[in-house]
């Protein structure tokens, strides 16, 4: 998904803008990535994560490097955690959200970009409601742009954050069973994690309510569970979905007490599970309806784990896609 | 030994030895307490020289000498012209920093540049009491007015030539050649 502007996708540029990976200017979704480019990543994030445990809590990587976080949808995890890995790194970071802005006076996101990009940027993190707006996007404007979720396509730092959560867990995502639980057609956060997860060996499986499971999902190699017990029997990882609560009026389930019957991660049904499986959450929580607190809080969570790899992801992300241009890196090849 | 062509092992596994264990006792003998003595490797091969080092003042003093690694990459100056390199070490203080005397350790000084990134990074970590500077081989060619306080040996390198050190961790073998400047690293 990662669209690369015209002229931009020499192999020169792809070294310089990532380190080699050849991830070319943008982080759209992880549908394009190989297993190979997504575990470096993963790698690029372990001694992101020490820096966070410094007193001084900076390297100096990105400084001069200006940074917008567009959000056009409200965001507070994803934003914070982008802000505190933008300012990590040094970079100068501005925060554009709809409310308030020019958006808001019905300007295009094209033209908010370009005025941006007349201010000279480096870096946009974009989250919008529609589906293939960071793409749209990457492909308008040179600076790199990272996607932070866009409708119900992908996010796919959360993707890679899920990952790392996991392999610090079991080492490995090789063989690793993971079952996503809930809204499964409406999530971008599921969209990514399956990317992802199948790339990189794991096995995944989903479980919820039949009108919430996209048709034809098994051809992508993904298993389905009709029942939450399964899901618990069957998984090293389950992984609980957000429950909208818009979807209730939208007519997708009957009732949240209902949902959290059939489908809530509870104490009592994790207590059955044959093997230690761990949970994880991308937040925030409806407490009492897809997970109970008893789990949230309880041995098996993974979910505060999760929110500290984000800021390590992100800081790997943003240091990977800012590299320098390409003849530069020609030229520092010769010069080395 | 298994040596690429053109190269020319300036000192052999030996030699390398004792020139740390010389550079041992010269960290040693500038202050003869060296209760608050640390050592700290540049990533990568700066950190097996300071752990030999540290065992080299073990046998001389009896005391066990505290090492630690830094990894430079992120304070490096030249990232917006090579781009990112993808895979970063770890930077480990064992200790806190402030108050010590810190010898930094590094196989080759060249350009300085290292050594700036390393002094920065140090800076963000603590005030140590004093800093030094140990290097195996001192190859000139200076871009900063940086200076060791303490060098293995010093070797002429022409154009198209570089120094290559080896340590048993990462190379399999400990020595120092001259290789051109393509050659393996």
């Amino acid at each position: 998904m990662s669209v690369s502007r015209e002229g931009s996708t020499s192999a020169a540029r792809a070294n310089g803008g990532s380190g080699g990976l050849g991830l070319g200017k943008d982080l759209t979704g992880l549908e394009s990535l190989t297993g190979a480019q997504i575990e470096a990543i993963l790698d690029t994030a372990e001694p992101f994560k020490e820096i966070s445990e410094r007193r001084i809590k900076k390297v100096p990587v990105l400084r001069g490097k200006t940074i917008v976080n567009l959000f056009f949808e409200p965001s507070t995890r994803t934003r914070i955690s982008f802000e505190f890995a933008e300012k990590r790194l040094s970079a100068d970071t501005v925060y554009i959200g709809a409310s308030g802005s020019s958006v808001q006076k019905g300007e295009s996101l094209v033209d908010t970009a370009r005025n941006l990009e007349a201010m000279r940027i480096d870096m946009v993190v974009i989250r919008h409601g529609s589906s293939g707006a960071a793409a749209f996007l990457a492909d308008r404007i040179p600076s790199n742009v990272v996607n932070a979720g866009d409708g119900q396509h992908e996010h796919p730092t959360q993707g890679l954050l899920d990952l790392l959560t996991i392999r610090d867990r079991f080492g490995s995502l090789v063989g690793r069973r993971v079952c996503i639980v809930g809204d499964i057609l409406h999530s971008r956060v599921a969209r990514s994690n399956i990317w992802g997860l199948l790339a990189c060996g794991a096995e995944v499986a989903v479980c919820g309510p039949k009108t919430l499971i996209p048709l034809g999902i098994e051809e992508l190699g993904v298993t389905v569970l009709s029942r939450v017990e399964e899901a618990i029997e069957w998984a090293d990882v389950l992984y609980v979905l957000r429950l909208q609560l818009e979807r209730m009026s939208a007519g997708f389930i009957p009732s949240l007490r209902e949902y959290n019957r059939v489908f809530g991660v509870s104490r009592a049904r994790l207590e059955r599970a044959p093997r230690e499986v761990v949970v994880l959450h991308p937040g925030p929580m409806n407490r009492g309806v897809e997970i109970d607190s008893d789990v949230a809080d309880g041995p098996w969570s993974l979910i505060l784990p999760q929110v500290t790899n984000g800021v390590a992801v992100r800081m790997a992300v943003l240091y990977l896609l800012a590299g320098g241009s390409p003849e530069l890196a020609e030229a520092a090849k010769e010069g080395a | 030994m298994s040596v690429a062509s053109g190269a020319e092992v300036l000192l052999d596994r030996e030699q390398t030895d004792v020139t740390l264990r010389d550079l041992a006792r010269q960290i040693l003998e500038r202050e003869p307490e060296a209760g608050d003595l640390l050592l700290i490797g540049i990533r990568r091969r700066g950190v097996e020289l300071a752990e030999r080092l540290a065992a080299h003042m073990e046998k001389q003093s009896g005391a066990r000498i505290p090492t630690g690694s830094l990894d430079i990459t992120l304070y490096r100056d030249d990232f917006h012209q090579i781009g990112p390199k993808p895979v970063i070490g770890s930077t480990e203080l064992p200790v806190e920093i402030t108050g010590r005397r810190v010898v930094i350790v590094d196989d080759v000084l060249h350009t300085g540049r290292t050594i700036r990134a390393a002094l920065n990074e140090l800076a963000d970590f603590g005030r140590p009491r004093r800093v030094e500077l140990c290097v195996l081989v001192d190859r000139g060619g200076r871009e900063l007015p940086i200076q060791p306080d303490y060098v293995g040996r010093s070797f002429e390198v022409r154009v198209g030539e570089e120094i290559a050190v080896s340590v048993r961790g990462l190379d399999g073998e400990l020595l120092v050649r001259r290789v051109p400047v393509a050659g393996v690293r």
